[in-house]
């Protein structure tokens, strides 16, 4: 039955391996969960759950699978009165954890019923009745490991309660997020490049002198790859009036690209909706600040990764048709998708970031042409989670 | 329960929630290595302190850099020494162990007695650092070639952690260890953090600059957000320049302790110029608490 909660851990996304599971139920054979829901809660996060990114969906899972606990709402005044008296602090031992049965909810609140029916005048402390204290599944301030609490403060608090506050919730990574986790994606657009490829042209000092003692005083030289990185990137940005809503998340990206030192180049253009024959300096997209795209194309070689951020929403004709372009007084002699597939096909390491989340792609205004634009690039969403699956896609295309 | 669960219970100076001292506890009991993440100034490295001031052990600190290898924390075969005692010949190079020297992971293992091991800020390093100490970490033990030798952990030490989150850390690693986040401090949390560090802290003061902090880490334009230890930085440089309370949500005095980039302190001051209804706003939002 508790196999479930891996199961339910797996469907909300939290990547359990068998290693962990294993170790929770060594922990819980150690007795390492007492029999408080909350130490349980700790451990079962300390051990399974290894990125704060996934406490969020943990906690998710936790609550469904222990769910349920829950304060009825309409309880005769004078309960409430009852239980708005103050107490002394309880000492759970052993000996009531042993005597309490795990009580599932619908028995509860059968029990609470009844009780109400039967229950008189105040009680507190005992272990029966709705009351301050004690060891009675119903009241609060008491313990009882899965009773019904009435009012009060949570003193004891049930994990499933914590579980539901979601407090984790800003730490998801498929939220969008800020500079610095842009810049971590970024950063792995790194680890490849580095002692993989190019000729050994660097003086490997320390092999050097393992070597030359090894072989008793007689020098041997050991070369090592330079550190250097060699990627190259193309950020081509949407500034049009659809993209005001994601200003602030593309100037993230921005900076988190300008910032990343470790690029050998970095070239930044701009487009309005669809690239045709110009690409903007700025993001004004004005013409007297523009280069012919056929110049970029010429000019930057094709192991350049491109990121392609817009929200690829506009009207068809602005893909397909000539003339379709969205700026009044210019035409285009070619279709804006022949320039899309002219720019994959120059550089076949390329992806498109889409400020709106995935599961609107299908539904929003923009479906028929983000649909277009799907065929010929790889589509992420502008999210932590997106931005390194596109970092994965231009890592393997080479 | 067994007797080794719970017996770590934090520290006199250090505070620690029940969240923590339970991954604290957990990875004492289960023999694992705990790893602790959170923002930089959340006392990553104090906790390690504390586990060996509350249990009365030795600490052992190996901080990372981004040149440490892994291979450094067993031992260094202090090859060059060697070399160069054979050319004048005036030691007994023929002994290879006078030539073995243990780094911080290989003396936690030689220990007569448990000790702490911290293992300080682990993403410095290069991206295979922790994989390479999968094993050593596991077995408690690791092999010498040169001497033929295997040290072997008199005493599995405990082992603590941290992390910035600069690296992901790999998956087979992170699969052994205990983790914990610890979240930034709630004003609550924070005003228990301060006392331990200042007893005598007047009230007001302390009220004032909780509300002027909490409000600079809402400003989304800062990038590097203040942190505990810079605001403990901050307290102190108020108390020592004799600033009375109602003047610091007026001037922020000394902000320079707690915004580190000119950005940050350019993008405080666009704040404080374009939006002022918004602080108005927000001290309103206080008030009214």
């Amino acid at each position: 039955m508790f196999t479930d909660f891996y199961y339910i851990l797996k469907k909300h996304g939290v990547p359990v391996s068998m290693n962990e599971w294993y170790t929770l139920l060594d922990a819980l054979e150690m007795g390492l969960a007492g029999s408080s829901l909350t130490t349980f809660y700790h451990l079962c996060r300390a051990v399974l759950v290894k990125t704060e990114a996934h406490y969020d969906r943990f906690d998710l899972a936790f609550a469904e699978y222990f769910h349920g606990v829950e304060t009825p709402e309409d309880l005769p005044e004078t309960i409430w009165e009852w239980l708005d008296k103050n107490l002394p602090p309880l000492e759970i031992t052993e000996e009531m954890r042993r005597n309490h049965k795990q009580l599932d909810l619908e028995t509860l609140k059968k029990m609470l019923e009844e009780r109400l029916k039967e229950q008189t005048e105040e009680h507190h402390g005992g272990n029966y009745w709705i009351g301050t204290g004690g060891t009675s599944p119903f009241g609060h301030s008491g313990y009882h490991p899965g009773g019904i609490r009435i009012g009060g403060q949570s003193r004891n608090k049930s994990a499933v309660k914590v579980a539901g506050e979601r407090h984790f919730r800003d730490f998801r990574n498929d939220t969008v997020l800020d500079t610095r986790q842009f810049q971590m994606a970024l950063r792995k657009l790194r680890q490849f490049s580095t002692r993989l490829e190019g000729p050994k042209t660097e003086l490997d000092i320390e092999g050097t002198v393992e070597a030359t003692s090894k072989n008793a005083g007689r020098l041997e030289l050991v070369w090592e790859r330079p550190r250097e990185n060699a990627i190259k990137v193309l950020l081509v940005m949407d500034s049009g009036g659809s993209m005001t809503p994601y200003t602030r998340l593309c100037n993230q990206l921005f900076t988190a690209a300008n910032r990343s030192k470790h690029f050998k180049d970095l070239q930044v253009y701009y487009f309005h909706n669809c690239i045709y024959d110009l690409l903007y300096l700025d993001p004004r997209c004005v013409v007297s600040n523009s280069v012919e795209t056929k110049y970029v194309l010429r000019n930057l070689d094709s192991d350049y990764r491109v990121l392609l951020v817009g929200d690829a929403s506009m009207a068809p004709t602005e893909l397909t048709a000539r003339g379709g372009i969205i700026d009044w007084g210019q035409f285009n002699e070619e279709p804006g998708i022949v320039w899309m597939r002219r720019f994959k096909q120059h550089f076949p390491s390329s992806v498109w970031l889409n400020p709106i989340p995935a599961r609107y792609w299908e539904i929003t205004e923009g479906a028929v042409t983000i649909k277009m634009l799907q065929d010929i690039f790889p589509m992420f969403e502008l999210t932590v989670e997106g931005l390194d699956m596109a970092v994965k896609k231009l890592r393997a295309k080479n | 329960m067994t007797k080794s669960f719970g017996e770590y219970r934090g520290s006199s100076n250090y505070i620690v929630s029940d969240e923590l001292r339970n991954a604290v506890n957990i990875a004492i009991a289960l023999q694992k290595p705990l790893l602790i993440k959170g923002d930089p100034g959340t006392g990553k490295t104090m906790l390690a302190q504390s586990i060996a001031e509350g249990l009365g052990k030795r600490l052992i600190i190996w901080n990372i850099k981004s040149t440490t290898k892994a291979q450094e924390g067993l031992y260094v075969y202090d090859t060059v020494q060697r070399l160069y005692d054979s050319q004048f010949g005036d030691h007994d190079v023929s002994d290879i162990s006078h030539y073995i020297k243990l780094g911080k992971l290989g003396e936690a293992f030689v220990s007569d007695e448990q000790v702490v091991l911290l293992i300080d800020e682990i993403d410095k390093a290069d991206l295979e650092f922790p994989n390479d100490l999968l094993w050593e970490l596991d077995q408690m033990s690791f092999y010498i070639p040169e001497t033929k030798e295997t040290i072997v952990a008199k005493h599995r030490p405990i082992v603590v952690i941290t992390s910035n989150a600069e690296k992901e850390l790999p998956d087979a690693f992170l699969r052994r260890c205990i983790f914990h986040y610890i979240a930034f401090p709630d004003p609550e949390g924070m005003k228990e953090i301060i006392k331990v560090h200042y007893p005598d802290l007047d009230k007001k003061l302390m009220e004032q600059c909780l509300e002027a902090f909490y409000w600079l880490r809402t400003i989304p334009e800062i990038q590097k957000k203040p942190s505990t230890s810079e605001l403990l930085d901050w307290l102190q440089a108020l108390v020592i320049g004799g600033i009375s309370p109602k003047r610091i949500k007026e001037e922020l005095p000394f902000l320079g302790v707690l915004l580190k980039k000119n950005q940050d302190l350019d993008a405080l001051l666009w704040h404080l110029n374009n939006r002022p209804q918004s602080r108005i706003a927000h001290r309103q939002s206080f008030q009214t608490r």
